[in-house]
């Protein structure tokens, strides 16, 4: 039974049928078996954050959840945020404020914050850092990170709906 | 860093799941959040040979109260325990604690029932049941066995249920309207483990305590009550006696040592969050009190 086990998913809005087995995380299989990069793998522990991605809505650790355990659910990776444009202004307001360096942490920061502006449309820069909490960066010192989550949020609260 | 090999098996009822577990006995690991089992399984400090996937059952999700009890369903999730009103309302300490742990994407997956069975001795909601007086369903192939929560926990990473058992609900007493809750850890950054913490509850009447359960994290196996609470019962609360007793509860301790701290660091934060615990439960009493 450690042979590959049958999955039914929805990743980005596509269907996907494949045979993957038990041991294979949730980012490995975007990586490697969807070839979705995005989806970066840092410390495979559920520290750094690097791997973050939708299911059913909801952030979690890629590295935390098997691959057979989304069978059924639907996954948004970091590729569909941004083929579909939620994050385009996100994204602008990181390039804007030198918010990414090396951009190996931007994907899973992306994602975090990206779900807290979707809860909050006025955080404070405490609640930003809260927030963010589980997503390491080494290069930015986090400051312009902030910036950049608190510029968009202001932004959007100027934006009819 | 990637988990070793193993068999998966996604069970559709607990019946199901108390089969497997008696069929793979302790080669067989349950899986309900994973945010504790799954980074042990990729360090390899846990190789099961098969995982039970128990996290479609919903008859152990739900939050519901009866009478003067609580009942939560062991795969409630750290953020539902977070923003139900019913824990919000009768179990505050819990909406308290749950902030404290790790990080919104973890909250998301993590569940009450994997941390209790898990028994980090460092988690935040094994103490939280001893400070509530929680009592843990265990569900069996002969039925249901519930258990205090001071006998639940047995030192790291063991409790009291069996290899064939599964961890089912929690039943708690519901605040009453005297009674006032506590939370507070050290911690080096937020959402990490606790160097030392405290959840309590205690009720409070005429300024002084006719209950006060104290139940301290990541000083010992396991949690544990202070024993030193039982001088501040009863009596009225001066700032001596309150010196008197936190020092006392520091000598009920031997502290484990690692490289987060050392035992003695660990002793004297416990004393210091004993001290701010009774300050602030009584405070708060008083607060409430006043109003009433």
């Amino acid at each position: 039974m450690t042979a590959p086990m049958p999955i039914s998913l929805e990743v980005n809005g596509e269907r996907v049928d494949l045979h993957v087995l038990p041991r294979v995380n949730l980012a490995d299989f975007l990586r490697e078996h969807l070839h979705l990069t995005g989806t970066h793998v840092g410390c495979e522990h559920g520290v750094c954050g690097a791997c973050t991605v939708r299911v059913n809505g909801e952030i979690v650790r890629a590295c935390l959840m098997l691959a057979v355990q989304v069978h059924g659910k639907t996954v948004q990776t970091i590729e569909g945020l941004s083929d579909s444009g939620e994050v385009a202004d996100l994204q602008s307001a990181f390039r804007e404020r030198n918010a990414l360096q090396c951009g190996y942490c931007t994907p899973g920061m992306l994602m975090a914050a990206e779900d807290l502006l979707k809860q909050q449309n006025e955080p404070s820069r405490e609640l930003i850092r809260e927030h963010l909490s589980g997503n390491y960066c080494r290069c930015t010192g986090y400051q312009a990170i902030v910036d950049a989550i608190e510029a968009t949020a202001h932004s959007r609260r100027g934006r009819p709906r | 860093m990637k988990a070793s090999a193993f068999d998966y098996a996604r069970v559709a009822s607990i019946h199901h799941a108390l089969e497997m577990l008696s069929l793979h006995g302790e080669q067989a690991k349950l899986l309900s959040g994973g945010q504790s089992l799954l980074p042990a399984m990729n360090l390899r400090l846990v190789s099961p040979q098969i995982l039970i996937d128990i996290g479609d059952l919903a008859e152990l999700r739900g939050i519901a109260v009866d009478s003067d009890v609580l009942r939560i369903g062991a795969l409630t999730r750290h953020v539902e325990l977070l923003t139900s009103h019913l824990v919000a309302a009768h179990a505050p300490l819990l909406s308290d604690a749950v902030k404290h742990i790790a990080h919104p994407a973890i909250r998301n997956r993590g569940t009450l029932g994997g941390s209790l069975a898990h028994a980090d001795p460092a988690a935040e909601l094994p103490a939280c049941m001893l400070a509530l007086n929680a009592t843990i369903i265990a569900c069996g192939r002969d039925g249901e066995r519930r258990i205090a929560a001071a006998e639940f926990f047995q030192g790291i990473y063991a409790t009291a249920l069996r290899p064939d058992e599964l961890l089912a609900a929690v039943e708690l007493p519901i605040a009453r309207q005297n009674s006032v809750d506590f939370f507070q850890e050290f911690a080096r950054r937020h959402g990490d483990y606790a160097l030392a913490g405290v959840a309590a509850r205690a009720s409070v009447a005429s300024g002084g305590f006719s209950k006060l359960r104290m139940a301290f994290f990541a000083i010992a196996d396991r949690p544990v009550l202070a024993n030193a609470a039982a001088k501040l019962l009863n009596v009225a609360i001066t700032p001596e006696l309150i010196a008197d007793a936190s020092v006392a509860f520091g000598n009920e301790l031997n502290p484990p040592e690692d490289q987060q701290a050392s035992s003695s660091m660990r002793r004297h934060l416990a004393s210091v969050l004993f001290r701010r615990c009774v300050e602030a439960l009584l405070a708060r009493g008083r607060l409430y009190g006043g109003a009433g």
